[in-house]
């Protein structure tokens, strides 16, 4: 049995929405982040499979963009989430509404 | 020798930078006196240059001093330079010679005012400004002094700003003068639009005064209309006359050097100085003038034989005669107007200083109901003053007689009516005057006496009310007149000799016309021929001469002999300057303020009313919008879900799936 590019799609697109759907429901700043980063990387599977169907190494080159970029965003959102746990220990992202309107 | 241009108004300038540089520890007398060097200085300088240009033949006398480049802007280039001519050199030798003296008076004067310094900073400011406004050899810088002396003047008619009506007779002068300026800036631009230059001579012909021919009737028109609508509020003319008389508030040697010799004759100046263009304009123009010019006169000589205050009968006069230069200037005798501006500087200062001295004299006493019988008192004021009156009334041999007749004899020439008008002008002048030096000079003494209704006086501020009655009270016992100090009968003096043979500047015989000849180069263009036989004109002057002698007797009938009760040569009506002052008050505050009402109220409603909506619904659209703003992270996550879903939706419908 072959390993078609659809199965990593399907795969792509299921831990895309577990992501997105944790992001949704979950409270914890942490595992919040969490859910990002599988989202990011669900689409960098799809990248990576679409690369290799269409035979265009410009798929793989974003998918490091993407990386980098991820990498950036960790160093950035962690920081401010650790600063905020010190805050205020036990905080979820419902308590963290200093910007509402 | 020309050189020596640029020291006429650097003196004045630098006078005015030490006086305030100084301050305080410049004070008196030492202010007066530095300023009176300064204009004194500038006077010399004046000579020599006057002397540089005689050596010149008649066709050379035109001489540029450029100082810098003003403003180099694209097309409009303007230098400040100084343009020496036989026209501008008049002007300043009589604005500096006559400036010297009254800069002497004011230090006998202003003795013992707190303002002393301020009072010869703004003297000579004023000073440098009438002659920035002389000497200029383009329209802009001679606006530069037109501003400059309304300014000074607004300075000085509120000096004594502690009181309320010094202080908006100060800002009525400013105001008016502003109405006409407006007129001055239009003639401005309209000569640049139409010649491209504001230089009055640029040396290679395309100078507004070289290049008439380039105008066209109608820019010619409108320059020289414009121009008058900008004398008219400088030199008192109808109807921005309103604010000379009010300038009376300021100390009496401003009302002599500024408002009766040299800053409201410049609107004559101004018209002379454009004699070329006004040439070129349509017929219309100088008969507007010369009919604005005789109405004027007029006007102001009836209202001169009601007023009370010694200085109103002067400053109506003032206006009156400045109605005489606009007549001469519309009926083409530039010369005439300008001989009579001159003329008229001299006896007309000599009047106000004269007068400054009787006020002077009487402690601040300006009634004239409250004078009488002075000549024992100050017999050099009274001797001085009767030159001064002889001389405007016209008798001759003094200066006013010359140049008044030349007026008339023009006005004669262009029309009788005219001339008509000028000839009952002149009867009144001569009754006005009569009158004024009647009740100061002779018949009984009225000091002391209490006149039905109030006091006329204008209220006087701290600085007039610190010169010291009491000692003088003590020394002359009780409140008797007494003379004034040498500083300010010397001045008295010399106007009064330039007042008796003034006229020997430009007589009406055969090579006698001396100002004439060496005004000729300016106003050749402009400058009426008039065929008039020599019996006319010998008839003309002894009909003003009978006339003016007329005029005093009737004066002598009602208020030496009292043949008639003085009160009904004087109604109210004119006493009230024909109620034209209350008419503007009625016609600004009544009709023209409910337009400006209403104008700000459509500024309120309509303008104000836009932007304030505008800024409403900004901000109650943002208070809607505010509560999509939870701050909660998630629900922004959901928004952002959702709004993924929505956009995968649309597009997969719109590719038709």
């Amino acid at each position: 049995m072959t390993v078609e590019p659809t199965w990593y799609l399907v795969l792509s697109a299921l831990l895309f929405t577990i992501g997105g759907a944790g992001l949704l429901v979950r409270r914890n700043p942490l595992v919040m982040f969490m859910c990002v980063e599988l989202m990011l990387n669900a689409v960098n599977l799809t990248f990576v499979t679409f690369a290799r169907m269409l035979n265009d190494t410009g798929g793989q080159v974003v998918v490091f963009f993407v990386l980098v970029v991820a990498a950036a965003e960790v160093v950035v959102g962690l920081g401010i989430i650790v600063a905020i746990l010190r805050r205020q220990p036990g905080a979820d992202a419902d308590d963290i509404s200093l910007l509402k309107g | 020798m020309l050189e020596a241009v640029w020291l006429i108004p650097a003196l004045p300038l630098l006078g005015f930078a030490l006086i305030v540089a100084g301050n305080r520890r410049l004070g008196e007398p030492w202010a007066g006196w530095l300023a009176t060097a300064m204009i004194g200085g500038s006077f010399v300088a004046g000579v020599v240059t006057f002397a540089g240009l005689l050596e010149r033949p008649e066709e050379e006398r035109q001489y540029v001093y450029r100082v810098f480049t003003w403003l180099p802007a694209g097309g409009l280039d303007v230098d400040l330079g100084f343009l020496v001519d036989p026209l501008s050199m008049t002007m300043v030798l009589f604005v500096t010679g006559v400036g010297t003296l009254i800069h002497l008076y004011s230090i006998g004067y202003m003795h013992g005012d707190p303002g002393f310094h301020r009072f010869f900073a703004y003297l000579n400011l004023f000073a440098f400004s009438m002659l920035m406004l002389v000497l200029g050899d383009n329209l802009l810088v001679t606006f530069l002094g037109w501003e400059g002396v309304g300014a000074c003047s607004y300075l000085l008619i509120s000096f004594w700003f502690g009181s309320e009506a010094n202080a908006s007779a100060g800002k009525k002068a400013f105001v008016t003068n502003r109405i006409g300026d407006v007129g001055f800036m239009l003639a401005m631009f309209l000569s640049f639009a139409t010649l491209g230059t504001l230089s009055y001579v640029n040396g290679d012909g395309t100078g507004i005064l070289e290049n008439t021919a380039a105008l066209s009737a109608a820019a010619a028109t409108g320059i020289a209309v414009l121009a008058f609508v900008g004398a008219c509020g400088k030199s008192a003319q109808l109807p921005l006359f309103v604010w000379l008389p009010d300038a009376m508030a300021g100390p009496t040697p401003v009302s002599a050097l500024i408002h009766a010799a040299t800053m409201v004759t410049s609107g004559v100046y101004l018209l002379t100085r454009l004699s070329p263009v006004l040439a070129q304009a349509d017929d219309w123009v100088p008969t507007l003038i010369a009919v604005v010019g005789a109405a004027t006169a007029l006007f102001a000589a009836t209202v001169a034989v009601a007023q009370r205050d010694i200085k109103k009968v002067l400053a109506y006069s003032t206006v009156s005669q400045l109605g005489y230069m606009f007549l001469a200037v519309g009926s083409g005798a530039y010369v005439a107007a300008i001989f009579h501006m001159v003329t008229h500087a001299f006896f007309k200062a000599l009047l106000f200083l004269g007068a400054g001295s009787v006020i002077h004299g009487l402690h601040e006493e300006q009634d004239m109901r409250r004078m009488g019988a002075l000549r024992a008192f100050m017999p050099i004021t009274a001797a001085t003053f009767i030159v001064g009156w002889l001389a405007i009334a016209g008798v001759p041999p003094f200066a006013g007689f010359w140049s008044k007749d030349e007026i008339l004899l023009y006005a004669w020439a262009k029309s009788p009516i005219l001339w008509a008008v000028g000839l009952v002008t002149a009867l009144l002048t001569a009754f006005y005057m009569s009158r004024q030096v009647f009740m100061v000079f002779f018949g009984e003494a009225r000091w002391g006496d209490t006149v039905e209704g109030e006091h006329a006086t204008v209220e006087d501020a701290p600085g007039e009310s610190e010169e010291p009655p009491v000692e003088v009270a003590v020394a002359h016992g009780g409140a008797t007149p007494h003379e004034s100090p040498w500083t300010m009968y010397v001045p008295l003096i010399a106007l009064a000799g330039l007042a008796a043979v003034g006229g020997g500047l430009n007589l009406p015989f055969s090579g006698t016309h001396f100002l004439a000849d060496w005004l000729h180069p300016v106003v050749e263009a402009a400058e009426a021929e008039i065929d008039v036989s020599d019996a006319t004109k010998v008839g003309l002057a002894l009909v003003a001469t009978v006339t003016a002698l007329l005029g005093i007797a009737a004066a002598a009938a009602v208020y030496l002999r009292h043949r008639i009760d003085a009160r009904r040569v004087e109604p109210d009506l004119l006493l009230q300057a024909w109620r034209y002052d209350a008419g503007i008050s009625a016609l600004v505050g009544g009709p023209g303020r409910a337009g400006a009402e209403a104008a700000a109220s459509a500024d309120r409603v309509g303008i104000d009313g836009a932007v304030n909506g505008v800024a409403t619904l900004v901000r109650t659209g943002g208070d809607r919008l505010r509560v999509v703003q939870t701050g909660l992270v998630r629900s922004y996550a959901l928004s952002i879900a959702v709004g993924a879903v929505g956009l995968l939706a649309y597009f997969l419908v719109r590719t038709g799936l």
